[in-house]
């Protein structure tokens, strides 16, 4: 690769080690020759280093960089799949597509629906981890590691396949779901067929797959709490709940912080769960943004999804930034 | 919860051993609510095996029935007699484990570039990977789309496999765990006379064990579990992996079998599990390391 060349001022923080190094290489070999050892010896280790930065670079280059940069331009041309053996010969539309999507009725649904579906999704999520992250954490002794597994489970399963058993689990007749429910006396919904009910449908299964991630991350964030300030709290008459909420939730905003950022990247992409158990329907209902690009991209319309994933793209940088605005703040 | 504001001692004897018994209390309370959690979160999964050793008419039943009136593996026979599961599930299972010694290989490598050796363009090396972490696949699947086509990799393994070969997850988890490791170890080496990749080879990596085991398991789940772009990649049956070929009947002329996609569905979950089961361990260290250093 042909990235080696690097302004020198990238190279400040240059460590200690080639240093000492060299002094002692030039205690070994006095004379005049000791410079120019040390000199080459730190060539040396540039280019170790990027020999051993190379594959990743390399790949990442062409797999990441490349793809995204394309993505970019490729929203402003009209890139249909008949051009795909010459995707340079096209021509530049402009921002037609970015209006085209922004007059587009179901595009503006697949929108509403990840902007209902994200923040609810996560509020669920990390409510839930919390509560049972400080349960965990401070009221029970025995068992611990068998209920951090168990809660964990479902987060190492494939989307694809838990959808699978989900839909299943949904259906008005034959689930369970709705069988469990009509023994406390509630007449469940027909989940997924109904334009009300499926969304909601696919927020319960995604709370319950991305719950054991987030507290475990809430787990770790009590762990590094000192202790002393519980006692300190306690000393000062604080009630539990005082603790908890003037000592727990402060301390807890990096991970808070963590959490959400990690969540709010996962979650905007959603896919997997419509593609399986709702095709997007019914009537676009649990259409998403992701989902909107496949299908322009199964069409052919190549360019327009590009400017359909920008746009999850866009917003995934700029939801990250405000909550880096609004959680680090005073910490 | 009322708190006393006396410090009298007796006051404080009283109220601990009040705190004791509230807490024992408190604690049974707990342990029934994260019970009921517990069976919550495990309840599909024993829903799944139950359904897919059902014939799918019991399935379908109304009102469904809980233990299955007729066991039988029928939906597993016709998952690999019948249908593409073998393949299937080889595919997976190459390319999971291709995409995972790549990321071993790779992320250790430029790993310990970044946490050991100085050089021009480190800093802002290191910021690209941080920011890769951000890339989602939905952002750039059109142009890579392109771009694999054109090197005449769609529906190939290669394509399946060579966009995920270098991902910054692992880069952060390698350099994090290198940089603690200690000077003096790598001095010592340079001192003897050892290049810089004879030093990764025979020193660095020997020690790092524990990432890499993080870092291979947490690979491979991902890989496993991957839609999108296997979805968008593989065009043909002999190149479906596991989770493209359980969507694309889900959806398709098997739609409504429920035992046969409940047993799919096992095919794809339950050697994860397992996998889990043994190696959890690793898999939580790894949300921890990417979690809090740093």
């Amino acid at each position: 690769m042909p990235v080696v060349e690097r302004p020198a001022g990238a190279q400040a923080p240059a460590g200690r080690a080639p240093r000492s190094r060299g002094t002692r290489a030039s205690a070994v070999r006095p004379g005049a020759r000791g410079g120019r050892r040390q000199v080459s010896a730190r060539t040396q280790r540039a280019v170790a280093a990027w020999l051993l930065a190379t594959p990743f670079f390399a790949l990442f280059l062409v797999f990441y960089a490349a793809p995204m940069l394309a993505s970019f331009v490729m929203g402003f041309t009209d890139l249909r799949s008949t051009d795909l053996r010459h995707p340079l010969a096209v021509n530049l539309v402009g921002i037609d597509n970015y209006r085209r999507l922004a007059s587009d009725e179901t595009f503006r649904k697949a929108v509403v629906n990840t902007v209902l579906f994200v923040p609810v999704t996560l509020a669920l999520t990390m409510v839930l981890a919390l509560a049972v992250a400080v349960a965990l954490h401070k009221g029970v002794e025995r068992f611990r590691t068998l209920f951090r597994v168990g809660y964990y489970l479902p987060y190492v399963t494939a989307i694809v396949a838990v959808s699978v058993v989900w839909r299943v689990m949904y259906q008005h007749d034959s689930g369970v779901i709705n069988r469990v429910l009509g023994f406390i006396g509630i007449d469940g919904p027909n989940w997924l067929e109904s334009t009300t009910w499926s969304l909601p449908a696919i927020v319960i299964m995604t709370a319950w797959r991305g719950m054991g991630y987030q507290m475990v991350l809430f787990l770790a964030g009590l762990q590094a709490i000192p202790e002393g300030l519980y006692e300190a709290a306690e000393v000062d008459g604080a009630s539990r709940w005082q603790r908890f909420r003037h000592v727990t939730l402060p301390m807890l905003r990096p991970t808070v912080l963590l959490g959400a950022v990690l969540g709010t990247i996962g979650l905007v992409q959603w896919f997997e769960e419509p593609f399986v158990m709702t095709r997007g329907g019914p009537l676009n209902s649990t259409l998403s943004v992701s989902m909107f690009t496949y299908n322009q991209f199964g069409f052919g319309n190549y360019s327009y999804a590009a400017a359909a994933s920008y746009t999850i793209f866009a917003a995934m940088v700029a939801l990250t930034a405000v909550q880096f605005r609004l959680l680090r703040s005073n910490t | 919860m009322t708190t006393a504001t006396t410090y009298a001692p007796a006051a404080a004897g009283r109220r601990a051993r009040r705190a004791r018994r509230a807490r024992r209390g408190r604690q049974w309370w707990i342990y029934a609510l994260l019970l009921v959690g517990l069976v919550l979160a495990v309840a599909p999964f024993v829903w799944m095996v139950l359904s897919s050793v059902k014939p799918d008419a019991e399935v379908r039943q109304v009102p469904p029935t809980w233990w299955p009136e007729n066991p039988t593996l029928d939906n597993y026979r016709e998952l690999f007699q019948r249908l593409n599961f073998p393949r299937f599930f080889a595919n997976s299972v190459i390319v999971a484990t291709a995409v995972t010694l790549g990321n071993v290989v790779f992320c250790t490598m430029i790993g310990y570039a970044l946490a050991k050796l100085s050089f021009p363009g480190r800093r802002t090396l290191f910021a690209l990977v941080l920011a890769m972490l951000m890339i989602p696949t939905v952002a750039t699947f059109v142009p890579l789309f392109v771009l694999v086509s054109n090197f005449g990799l769609a529906n190939t393994f290669g394509g399946l496999i060579l966009p995920f070969l270098a991902q910054p997850l692992g880069v952060f988890i390698m350099r994090q765990f290198i940089v603690g490791l200690p000077d003096e170890l790598i001095d010592a080496a340079r001192v003897d006379g050892a290049g810089e990749l004879r030093i990764l080879a025979r020193v660095v990596a020997p020690l790092c064990g524990p990432p890499i085991a993080t870092l291979a398991v947490i690979t491979f789940f991902a890989q496993w579990n991957n839609f999108l772009w296997p979805l968008v990649v593989a065009q043909s049956e002999d190149k479906y992996t596991l989770p493209v070929a359980l969507a694309l009947y889900s959806i398709g002329q098997n739609n409504a079998r429920f035992g046969l996609l409940m047993a799919g569905a096992v095919v794809i979950v339950i050697p994860i599990l397992i996998i889990f089961a043994f190696l959890q361990r690793y898999v939580v260290q790894g949300i921890a390391v990417t979690g809090l250093k740093d």
